[in-house]
């Protein structure tokens, strides 16, 4: 149904950028554009990433479509493939196209993407010389290596860049002789340094490609039909298919002759606006901020941003975007990202492993990732990003970065280093039970580009989240080049807003409650999602202790009803236990408790408590009753929260204790105990080094020495174990408590909801911790000083007011009916 | 049609859930934001997790157990999941809860 109320949107360019901001645009408004779009290619949209699979054979054309014809049906697009368009009427809005065609907008967007650079060589214009940019050039090719009637079949690619090796490579498997000529002296020179560029050309040269390095072609030769090169030098290769893959440059002719504002491309500012504020710009034609890209996920967050001001929300900017690179080469394993050209004040950390053909080169400035090249072992590519990204400082692990992460303490991937040899029947999601062919089989046939579509449709790393690199990194590898990753996660799919954008607002704002916040910031949904919602009232109860009132709709069930879920759906009850120390008194009265309500399981925890499993919702407050009545308070067993604080029994007992262990972790639980953290916290005392509490593996460890107490930070013994890093050491313990409280509350203020300490640090850096907590002494008065302030209010018993009767309707039936 | 009278709307929290139990299993009646009442069975269609513990939002519940959606007015799961929790007709006068307590088939 089209009516003239809607807004003309007309789409110069039917590729990957321009039909993500129609999708991303539909999403948005579905009902308000009356939409045309122009192709300059007869097929439907399809994805051009995976050219270089088709040529090689491992895919074929129909596996690329990304939206067939029916898809611009659906959506009532009108779709003119094939037909070129020549000129853009600004003064009267209207496109003209072949056939006389003539379309009036009310809204411009070109997305004409780029054309491959034809070096001006005597013979360019000769049959058999192609580009590798569409799949007509690619079904041109297949012809020429699958043509029966040269005996002999030679192709020479100029041009070794990314593009140029993927075709080197696909002519190859398809029988070809292949040669590869390149301007420089080693290939990928823009994502390589000359050593990973040499192991590169190596092992290519293994799978029958011939290089020519350093050498300039000067006349392609033949008089019907090409017959071979000439370089400058004045040697000659036979060739008798020439590809030219000497880089891409912006398609603009259309935006220049409509006299629109370009540089090396359209240029366009934040919101994807070119200089005509009718006309949007998207995909590789554009130049943003100086910069033009030729990666797709660029491109998609373009495309949001784009559909977010075509829909009039105008509230999302594009900042640029970091990009990583990854060869689709099967089994070459490359990666690279930022900047690795070594610049004065930069520092080099390298690995050389010839036997294994690996090989790794990070850049560091001011103890920060600048760039990373990787070959033979990228498994970490991702991670080296992530902290390129975050600007992490990576002073305190430099000893270990080159390592990888799994060195720094990620056990959780099975040991496995690259995903690309791992067979298809591999376990990559232990939780939900997915192999590798399983995801990459859902990437293909699901057409999935991102981390949270991988979740959504495999369920695979979206439960405990230790396989999310190995994910990320099948994802690249089965995309191939398109590894890079929108700058900025979004906190849910309801807002644009990553965490630290929320966490801002909420204090400069002076936001106090969520539906402000909500408002505030443009969520998408009228309430949010059980994503969202929890991590907001987590914020807001960080930011305005005491103002704020905990939002018990915005609780996950545990935290709600203060006791752990079971599969079964009745729930566990773990009283806390100071600092692990009970007596007869207490063991007899959880006996007794246990007895009467008939409690199905009793089990010793991890963390030194006792758990009463089984018990139904409607029996919680009654039991709670009977288990305040004997002098327990909730163990916050089920929270985002404080857990516990484990300890052995130091000099009291043992013969080697070297401090009272057991008080010290009674009183830093004292101090702690029902305090909201971004998750859970665990804390644990050991009398000596020989640590026996586990220290070195919680969120915050005392190891006593001789002299005082060592403090250890950021440990995990959960999905990846994580060894704690050494913060610094202290001589009494009134100083262990104002650490304890000062290295919590900066945890509290700065993580990310959901982010355990030990991922937190890693973000952050440790330096970053340091300083705030050991060096700047006023600071950590003030951090323990919010510390305590907090507390205050956290306090109170959860488990005895609901037994008072404090939301009774929690726990009971609205009716039954028999 | 079997009609009961089982409560008012303010016995249910905003964005927020109560169970009735009935002889044939429990039905976990929805508040939405915008004060819209709906009912399903209080089992999710993946494991079972009780419906009712779960964070409503918008139009929706989230199961306690493994983070399903599912939506309230039809009773489906959000894909890429499937399956549904059979609905159940509710109508409301003057803030009284009336709730059919037959559940209907799935519709897919």
């Amino acid at each position: 149904m089209k009516t003239n109320k809607k807004t003309r949107l007309v789409v110069i360019g039917n590729g990957m950028a321009g039909i993500r901001t129609i999708e991303e645009l539909l999403k948005m408004s579905p009902d308000e554009f009356e939409i045309t779009v122009f192709g300059a290619e007869p097929q439907p949209n399809y994805n051009r990433i995976l050219l270089s699979p088709v040529l090689s054979g491992e895919m074929n054309f129909a596996d690329t479509v990304l939206n067939d014809w029916s898809w611009y049906q659906e959506h009532n697009i009108t779709l003119h493939a094939g037909k070129l368009v020549t000129k853009i009427d600004r003064k009267h809005c209207v496109v003209y196209a072949e056939d006389d065609l003539a379309v009036p907008y009310d809204r411009l967007l070109i997305a004409t993407g780029s054309n491959p650079i034809m070096l001006p060589i005597p013979g360019i214009n000769r049959p058999g010389v192609l580009a590798y940019r569409s799949i007509d050039d690619v079904e041109k090719m297949l012809v020429a290596a699958r043509d029966k009637t040269t005996p002999s079949k030679r192709a020479v690619v100029i041009g070794g860049g990314l593009l140029g090796l993927e075709a080197a490579n696909g002519l190859s498997l398809q029988g070809m002789e292949v040669s590869v000529v390149h301007l420089l002296g080693w290939p990928m020179e823009r994502q390589l340094d000359e050593v990973g560029g040499g192991l590169l050309k190596n092992a290519l040269e293994k799978r029958g490609l011939k290089f020519y390095m350093s050498r300039q072609t000067e006349a392609i030769l033949g008089e019907d039909k090409v017959t071979g090169l000439r370089f400058k030098d004045g040697e000659e290769i036979p060739a008798d298919l020439v590809v030219m893959a000497a880089g891409i440059r912006p398609n603009i002719a259309l935006a220049k002759l409509a006299n629109i504002h370009c540089d090396r491309g359209i240029v366009v500012n934040d919101t994807m606006q070119t200089y005509d504020p009718k006309i949007y710009s998207v995909g590789e034609c554009v130049q943003h901020r100086g910069q033009c890209y030729g990666l797709v996920a660029p491109l998609f967050e373009q495309a949001k941003v784009a559909a977010n001001h075509l829909a009039e929300y105008g509230r999302m900017r594009y900042e640029g975007s970091s990009v990583s690179t990854k060869l689709k080469v099967t089994g070459i394993d490359l990666f690279s990202a930022g900047d690795f050209s070594m610049k004065p004040g930069d520092e080099e950390l390298l690995l050389q492993d010839s036997a294994r053909g690996v090989y790794k080169k990070l850049v560091l400035r001011d103890n920060k990732l600048r760039g990373a090249v990787m070959y033979g072992d990228t498994l970490d590519g991702p991670w080296y990003f992530q902290m390129m990204r975050d600007g992490t400082d990576v002073s305190e692990m430099r000893e270990h970065i080159l390592f990888g992460q799994m060195h720094i303490g990620d056990a959780g991937r099975g040991g496995a280093l690259n995903v690309a040899a791992m067979a298809d029947s591999a376990e990559i999601c232990g939780c939900n039970g997915v192999t590798k062919g399983t995801i990459v089989k859902t990437i293909l046939d699901k057409k999935l580009f991102t981390l949270e579509e991988v979740r959504a449709h495999t369920k695979a790393s979206s439960s405990c989240g230790s396989c999310t690199g190995l994910c990320e990194a099948i994802l690249a590898n089965t995309l191939g080049d398109y590894s890079a990753k929108p700058s900025k996660k979004a906190l849910c799919a309801c807002t644009e807003h990553a965490h630290q954008d929320v966490q801002e607002a909420i204090t400069k704002l002076k936001l106090k409650t969520i539906p402000e916040l909500m408002q505030a910031l443009n969520w998408k949904t009228a309430d949010g999602c059980h994503v969202c919602r929890p991590a907001l009232n987590y914020y807001m109860m960080a930011a305005w202790p005491g103002v704020y009132r905990d939002d018990s709709r915005s609780r996950f069930i545990n935290e709600r009803v203060h006791a752990n879920i079971q599969k079964d759906g009745t729930y566990s009850v773990i009283p806390r236990i100071w600092g692990g120390v009970t007596s007869p008194a207490e063991l007899r009265a959880i006996a007794e408790i246990a007895e009467r309500h008939e409690v199905r399981t009793v089990h010793i925890t991890g963390g030194q408590r006792i758990g009463l499993y089984g018990i139904t919702k409607e029996n919680l407050p009654k039991m709670w009753g009977e288990l305040v009545e004997a002098g327990f308070v909730s163990g916050h067993a089920y929270g985002k929260a404080l857990r516990t604080v484990k300890t052995c029994v130091g000099s009291e007992w043992c013969r080697f204790g070297t401090q009272d262990s057991t008080g010290m972790g009674i009183k830093v639980e004292k101090m702690t105990w029902g305090s909201w953290t971004p998750h859970k916290f665990k804390i644990a005392v050991s009398g000596c080094p020989r640590n026996c509490a586990e220290a070195t593996i919680k969120d915050f460890g005392v190891v006593c020495v001789d002299s005082g107490y060592e403090i250890h930070v950021g440990g995990n013994g959960g999905i990846k174990v994580r060894v704690t890093d050494f913060l610094c050491k202290v001589a009494t313990e009134e100083e262990v408590l104002e650490y304890c409280g000062a290295y919590m509350q900066l945890y509290r203020e700065g993580a990310h909801y959901m982010e355990r300490t030990a991922p937190w640090i890693e973000r952050v850096g440790l330096a970053h911790v340091k300083q705030h907590v050991v060096e700047d002494a006023a600071s950590r008065t003030a951090l323990y000083a919010r510390f305590l302030e907090s507390q205050k209010y956290s306090q109170d018993d959860p488990w005895k007011e609901r037994a008072e009767g404090k939301d009774a309707h929690e726990y009971e039936s609205l009716a039954t009916i028999a | 049609m079997d009609w009961l009278q089982i409560g008012h709307i303010e016995d249910i929290p905003r964005q927020g859930s109560r169970v009735v139990q009935t002889s044939k299993g429990e039905v976990a009646l929805f508040r939405s934001v915008d004060d819209q009442v709906f009912a399903l069975n209080n089992k999710c269609p993946h494991k079972s997790g009780p419906l009712s513990q779960g964070i409503v939002h918008g139009k929706r519940v989230t199961c306690p157990l493994h983070s399903w959606v599912i939506d309230l007015e039809s009773g489906n799961a959000v894909a890429p999941n499937e399956g549904c929790a059979h609905r159940h007709e509710v109508r409301i006068a003057h803030g009284v809860i009336f709730l059919e307590v037959e559940a209907e088939a799935c519709k897919v």
